[in-house]
């Protein structure tokens, strides 16, 4: 066993023993590698289509420490730009959302179309002939690419593409996904808050399955208050979960759950006047997708986490989750429910009231979260305990939920991007 | 629509003082007692302050249930964001008595919370919408929700106590 202290981890398949190095949740110089490895070399989640409906709709905000506007193009083209003046550098977009055809710079006027192409400069003739408009648009990541609505950028050039970056959680997208017929959406309201932790840590308690009945008692005892029982149930049923590593470090759980689901499993809370209607939405996800799939998307639960920084939990409703480092002991968190477009605003109020029961800097599990996270950095502050233990459910054929393959799964990944000698993409860009 | 007889300001400011007070001793059963049986608590996200919450993600949106749940579970042992309790310390301003619609008062303050823990000190800023009713002679609250000014809840991370 190389338990040396240089290696972030100790991943001994043999004996069942697997093990990260905290300085990976500490050290100044990792966070540095990080964002030269993982977060400029993986593909990152920008946003929805959805938050982008229209021709000149935009929305600036910060991907992964990059001012971007996120915006449809009067070609409708979703592109990402980055958002800073190709002249001196001051941001042409101001606003954090809306609608517009053209960004101007404040500073000297330069003139943007909706595509990001440079079509206004004041006093042009006073420049040579060598400069050209044409090179001097806002500049947009080497790759931007969509899938299934979820808008992704990435600032390798050599990078795979999304579809294959994505490998095994395009599955559980789509799962998502095919909650709607004619497309999913944000809803309004942005979750911005933010956890002194670092962000490693909120990845591992996304879809950390052992820590839910401790850490969340009071949620469960909730639960039973408003008339869900779980006597004789634990947080899944065993046959019917799993936790999966989806390759490229992405991973879910995926389980059957006590709690509703507002796609279309009712339970007793929602109230005996809305069953029939569950029952109809029911009916038509079996005719769509037959029992199987239906029961999947409706009954079961999934946490996902695409690698590096994205959380989908289809839980109790669904949040879209993104979270970025700004120092080792602090991430930016940024969350948002996700419905289909064409529910009602029946349906769309019992949803939003579902997530907020768990979900959320003020729902009834998210707090303890954050809490946890925070309280395993400053125990980090024991420099002498060096190591944390990721080893559960190791040595089982199946692991389960409440094991930690899923953990163990991203900690693979991001060791092997962090300890490349050579960045093989970097290498084939050469 | 009748419409109720407006309560003088200082009439609304001892009781926004006291639900201030209560609040500040985590007395929280004590404070239900000035909610009315129907009173929702809310707190709108940082981007749509003046959002609906049945359309709109909010931070908050507590009907009664949870309300009477959240208070629960703050007096319990198991709600770790606020075990240990969080030290808060509220200033109430600027209270103005803005009018009535049918039996409801409408009243707004603005607010600075104070929260210390674990040695930080985060602060929350915006303003209360209330709806006050009378119940006999006392005023009692109906509707409280907590506009902040704040962009984010950064670095606050959470609402766990009251606010």
């Amino acid at each position: 066993m190389d338990k040396s202290a240089d290696n972030y981890i100790m991943d001994d398949q043999n004996a069942g023993l697997f093990r990260v190095n905290r300085r990976a949740f500490t050290d100044p110089e990792c966070l540095a590698e990080e964002r030269r490895r993982i977060f400029d070399k993986c593909w990152i989640y920008v946003g929805h289509e959805s938050e982008v409906p229209h021709a000149g709709d935009y929305r600036s905000r910060n991907v992964a420490g990059h001012p971007v506007i996120l915006v449809r193009g009067d070609d409708s083209a979703i592109r990402v730009l980055l958002n800073t003046c190709t002249h001196r550098g001051a941001m042409v977009c101001r606003q954090k959302s809306g609608n517009a055809k053209t960004f101007q710079c404040p500073y000297h006027a330069w003139t943007y179309n909706s595509r990001g192409q440079l079509v206004g400069v004041p006093g042009e003739e006073s420049y040579s002939e060598a400069f050209k408009r044409e090179d001097m648009g806002l500049v947009a990541p080497p790759k931007v690419d969509n899938y299934r609505g979820f808008v992704f950028a990435c600032f390798d050039r050599a990078a795979d593409s999304l579809w294959d970056y994505l490998a095994g959680a395009r599955e559980y997208l789509d799962l998502v996904a095919d909650q709607s017929e004619i497309g999913m959406k944000i809803v309004a309201g942005q979750q911005a808050y933010s956890a002194r932790a670092n962000w490693k840590l909120l990845v591992e308690n996304s879809y950390d399955g052992y820590h839910g009945l401790p850490t969340h008692q009071r949620y469960f005892s909730f639960l039973s208050d408003i008339g869900i029982d779980f006597k004789g149930r634990d947080l899944a049923v065993p046959a019917r979960q799993k936790a999966v590593d989806l390759g490229n470090g992405h991973a879910v759980l995926e389980y059957q759950s006590a709690w509703g689901r507002p796609i279309a499993h009712w339970v007793a809370p929602f109230g005996e006047d809305r069953k029939a209607h569950f029952e109809e939405v029911r009916r038509r996800f079996d005719e769509r997708f037959g029992a199987e799939r239906s029961r999947r998307i409706c009954e079961t639960s999934r946490n996902l986490g695409i690698f590096p920084n994205l959380v989908i939990n289809d839980i109790m409703a669904i949040t879209v989750r993104t979270f970025y480092p700004v120092s080792p002991d602090y991430m930016e968190v940024n969350a948002w429910a996700l419905a289909p477009i064409e529910e009602s605003a029946e349906d769309s109020a019992l949803r939003l009231d579902n997530f907020l029961t768990f979900l959320g800097p003020g729902g009834f599990a998210t707090p303890d979260d954050v809490e946890m996270l925070e309280s395993c950095q400053r125990g980090y502050a024991n420099r002498e305990v060096a190591w944390s233990d990721i080893s559960r459910g190791m040595k089982r054929e199946n692991p389960s939920v409440t094991d930690e393959l899923q953990i163990r799964a991203f900690w693979r990944r991001w060791n092997q991007l962090m300890t490349e000698p050579q960045l093989r993409r970097a290498r084939k860009a050469a | 629509m009748s419409t109720a007889e407006l309560p003088s300001r200082i009439e609304v400011e001892d009781l926004l003082y006291q639900e201030a007070a209560l609040l500040d001793d985590w007395r929280l059963e004590e404070w239900l007692e000035m909610l009315t049986a129907d009173a929702i608590y809310q707190v709108p996200p940082t981007d749509v302050p003046e959002g609906d919450s049945r359309n709109t993600l909010f931070i908050i949106a507590d009907d009664a249930v949870r309300i009477r749940s959240r208070v629960k579970q703050l007096l319990g042992k198991a709600a770790w964001a606020e075990n240990p309790r969080s030290r808060t310390r509220r200033m109430i301003a600027n209270v103005r008595v803005l009018g009535a619609e049918g039996d409801n008062i409408l009243v707004s303050a603005n607010f600075a919370v104070h929260r210390m823990r674990y040695e930080s000190v985060d602060t929350y800023i915006g303003h209360y919408d209330y709806k006050l009713i009378r119940d006999g002679k006392a005023l009692k609250i109906r509707e409280r929700r907590a506009i902040l000014d704040n962009e984010a809840l950064r670095p606050h991370g959470k609402i766990s106590f009251i606010l």
